[in-house]
C-alpha cells in the first residue's frame, strides 16, 4: 500500500498530537491507547535525559498490557482512589515536528511543551514538562504512536500521586 | 537535651496513656504538638536508616539526609570510612551542601563565609583567622568545627545513625531482625549490594504511621488492591496456563491471593518495633527463575547454602522506624516525615553485584509498579490512608483498633512469630514508639 511510504504534512503532525491530548481529556482512553503501534511505550522517565527505561526506575513505561490494565482500573467501581473521579486537562504549547532520528528514518518527531492539570474534588494538581511523540505511518496510511516520552520538569521530585495519563 | 516546650500539654505520662496493649489513641496520627515531639524525641532517640555506603564510594563522597528534622551529609572521609555530620556551618548555621548528593573533595567550604572543615567535621580555616585574635572563639563549640553524628553504625552497606546518646546500641536495637539485611546482602553472589536504578519520591498527605503500618497489614491486600492486582489477574484469567507471564502480571496478581495465603504467610516480631511477614513464603516466593543467576549463585556459595538464601522470600521488613525492605526483590522504601499529615515515601533500588542485569530490571519494575507516584497500586493504598487521616477527625471513637489475635502472652515478648494476619506488628510498633517518645522526655 502506498500509504506506508506517504509524507505527513506538518500540519498532520501536530493535529494527530492536539488530538491524542483531547481523547485523554475527554476520556476516551480505548481510543486512545489504540493510537499505539502494538510495541509502543507509554512512558515518564524518573530523571532528566534517562537513557532507557529498563535498568533504571521510571514513574511509568508501559506497553498494551500495562495501559489496558489502567484502563480497566478505572472501570472498577472498586477504584478507590478514584472517589471522587479525577479530571484532566492538557494545555498545549503548538507542537514543533523535530528533526527525525537518523537511526529512526520511518519515525517523525515532535515536541510539545505542556501544562497538565489534574482535578479532583476541592483538589487541583499542576505538571509542567516537555512530551515528546514518535509517530509512524502504519500500513493503512494512518499515524500511530511509537512511543510517546513525557519528561516532566520535576520528575525527581517528590509528587503526589497522578492518576490518569499525563 | 532540649526540653519539651513549656506550654505542651504532653507529659510522658500523658504519651504513655496513648497506647494501649490492644490499641492507639488517634492523636499519634494527627496531634501536630505530638508531632513535633516525636522529631525532638522519637526519631532522635531511635536507630534510623541514611543511606547506602554504595552511594558514597569515594573520599569526598556525600549524600544529604535528614532525621528528626535535622539536616545531615553522610560523607566518605579520607581514611575510607562513612561519618555523618550535621549540615549546619560552625558558624552561622547555614546548610554546607545543598545538593541531594556530589563530591566535596578533601573538604567542606560554607558558601556563605569560605569556613572550610575536613570530612570529618573538623575546622580547617576560617578566612582573615585575626580577626578572632583575642575573642571568645576559641573556647566555644563554634572553634570544634561541625557538629558530628557519634552513633554511626553501617551494616552490610546499609549507614543508620541515633542523634541522641541515650537507649540500646545497634545491635541490640535491631537484633535478629537484621537478618532480613543478611539475606538481601546474601543474595549477591558476591555479598554486596549497590543502589542503582534512581529514587521514586512519593509525596504521601497523611501521618508517616499509615505507611509503616500498611507495610505488614496483610487484612488490606485483597481489599484496597482489587482494583488493580484484581484486573490484573482477571485480565489473565483467560490465557492458556502454559503462556508466559509477563513479568507485570508474575508481579501484580499475588497482592490479591485470599486471606488464607496471608494468614499462613506468617509474621514475626522482635523487640524495638521491628518486624516481618513472610516467614514461610511471600507474595514474592513463586517468581520465575532466572538460571543464569542460579548458576552464579551456585558457582558462589555451593547447593546447600544457595538454597538456604534463595527460599527465603520475606514480604516487608520493618527495621522501625524509617527504614522497610525487600530482601526478596531488593527494593527498599524509607519514610521521611515532613509534618503531622504530610510523609515522603523513597523509593530505592539495588543491583545485586555480580548477577545478571536481569535482577536489576526486575526490581526497578517492582518498584515502578508498586511505588510509583503513577502506580494504581499505591494510588488506593494513599487513598485508604488520607482516608484515615480525615476519618481519625470524627468524634465518638478516638481510638484505632489493633485487637485482631491480640493475647496477653505477646506484650512485651522480644520475639514472636504469629500468623499472618495478626495485627501484632503495629501493637509491636506501638510499644516501642511510646518506650522511646518518652526516653528523654
Amino acid at each position: 500500500m502506498a500509504g506506508a511510504t506517504r509524507e505527513p504534512h506538518p500540519r498532520e503532525l501536530i493535529d494527530f498530537v492536539v488530538g491524542e491530548a483531547r481523547l485523554l481529556d475527554e476520556q476516551r482512553y480505548e481510543e486512545w491507547n489504540a493510537l499505539f503501534t502494538d510495541e509502543a511505550i507509554y512512558w515518564v522517565p524518573l530523571v532528566p535525559n534517562q537513557p532507557e527505561g529498563l535498568d533504571h526506575t521510571s514513574h511509568l513505561h508501559e506497553d498494551k498490557l500495562l495501559r489496558d490494565l489502567r484502563i480497566e482500573r478505572l472501570k472498577s467501581p472498586r477504584a478507590f482512589s478514584q472517589q471522587p473521579p479525577t479530571r484532566s486537562l492538557h494545555l498545549l504549547q503548538t507542537p514543533t515536528v523535530e528533526p527525525r532520528d537518523p537511526e529512526r528514518p520511518q519515525e517523525h518527531r515532535v515536541r510539545t511543551v505542556f501544562q497538565y492539570v489534574e482535578s479532583q474534588g476541592d483538589e487541583m494538581n499542576t505538571f509542567f514538562g516537555v512530551a515528546w511523540h514518535r509517530i509512524v505511518v502504519d500500513a493503512d496510511g494512518a499515524l500511530r504512536l511509537a512511543q510517546k516520552r513525557v519528561d516532566l520538569i520535576n520528575s525527581d521530585a517528590a509528587l503526589p500521586a497522578v492518576q490518569l495519563f499525563v | 537535651m532540649a526540653a519539651s516546650p513549656s506550654n505542651c500539654r504532653w507529659t510522658a505520662d500523658a504519651v504513655r496513656a496513648l497506647v494501649e496493649p490492644d490499641r492507639v489513641h488517634r492523636d499519634l496520627y494527627i496531634d501536630p504538638e505530638l508531632f513535633a515531639l516525636e522529631q525532638e524525641h522519637f526519631f532522635a532517640n531511635t536507630w534510623n536508616y541514611v543511606g547506602h555506603d554504595s552511594q558514597v564510594p569515594n573520599p569526598g563522597d556525600y549524600l544529604r539526609a535528614e532525621v528528626a528534622g535535622q539536616p545531615l551529609i553522610v560523607v566518605r572521609h579520607g581514611d575510607g570510612s562513612v561519618r555523618v555530620l550535621m549540615n549546619r556551618c560552625a558558624h552561622k548555621g547555614s546548610r554546607l551542601v545543598s545538593a541531594p548528593s556530589g563530591n566535596t573533595g578533601r573538604h567542606f567550604r560554607c558558601p556563605y563565609h569560605a569556613w572550610t572543615f575536613r570530612t570529618d567535621g573538623s575546622l580547617l580555616n576560617i578566612p582573615v583567622k585575626e580577626g578572632y585574635e583575642g575573642t571568645g572563639l576559641a573556647q566555644c563549640e563554634s572553634a570544634n568545627g561541625v557538629a558530628t553524628v557519634k552513633n554511626v553504625r553501617v551494616y552490610r552497606g546499609f549507614v543508620f545513625v541515633k542523634l541522641n546518646d541515650v537507649g540500646p546500641g545497634f545491635e541490640e536495637y535491631f537484633g535478629e531482625s537484621l537478618t532480613s539485611i543478611d539475606n538481601m546482602a546474601d543474595r549477591s553472589p558476591e555479598g554486596r549490594l549497590e543502589i542503582a536504578g534512581g529514587c521514586l519520591r512519593f509525596l504521601h498527605q497523611c501521618n508517616w504511621k499509615m505507611f509503616v503500618e500498611n507495610l505488614n497489614d496483610t487484612m488490606h491486600p485483597m481489599v484496597v488492591h482489587e482494583s488493580s492486582a484484581g484486573t490484573a489477574k482477571k485480565m489473565w484469567l483467560d490465557k492458556p496456563a502454559d503462556a508466559p507471564k509477563p513479568m507485570a502480571i508474575e508481579q501484580f496478581t499475588p497482592f490479591v491471593s485470599d486471606y488464607r495465603f496471608f494468614q499462613d504467610m506468617g509474621v514475626r516480631v522482635f523487640a524495638n518495633g521491628h518486624s516481618f511477614s513472610g516467614v514461610h513464603f511471600s507474595i514474592h516466593s513463586k517468581y520465575s527463575a532466572i538460571p543464569e543467576y542460579e548458576q552464579a549463585m551456585l558457582a558462589a556459595y555451593g547447593p546447600e547454602r544457595t538454597a538456604q538464601i534463595l527460599s527465603l522470600a520475606r514480604h516487608n521488613t520493618v527495621y522501625y522506624p524509617n527504614l522497610t525492605i525487600k530482601g526478596a526483590i531488593q527494593a527498599i522504601r524509607v519514610a521521611r516525615p515532613v509534618a503531622v499529615d504530610r510523609t515522603i515515601v523513597e523509593s530505592w533500588t539495588f543491583r545485586l553485584v555480580g548477577a545478571p542485569a536481569e535482577l536489576l530490571q526486575r526490581t526497578a519494575t517492582y518498584s515502578r509498579l508498586i511505588n510509583s507516584p503513577f502506580s494504581v497500586v499505591g494510588h488506593d493504598d494513599l487513598h485508604a490512608y488520607r482516608g484515615i487521616q480525615a476519618g481519625l477527625h470524627a468524634g465518638g471513637n478516638p481510638w484505632i483498633s489493633l485487637h485482631r489475635n491480640h493475647v496477653a502472652a505477646e506484650d512485651g515478648a522480644p520475639d514472636v512469630t504469629a500468623i499472618g494476619t495478626s495485627e501484632i506488628s503495629m501493637r509491636n510498633q506501638y510499644r516501642a514508639w511510646a518506650r522511646y517518645m518518652t526516653l528523654t522526655m
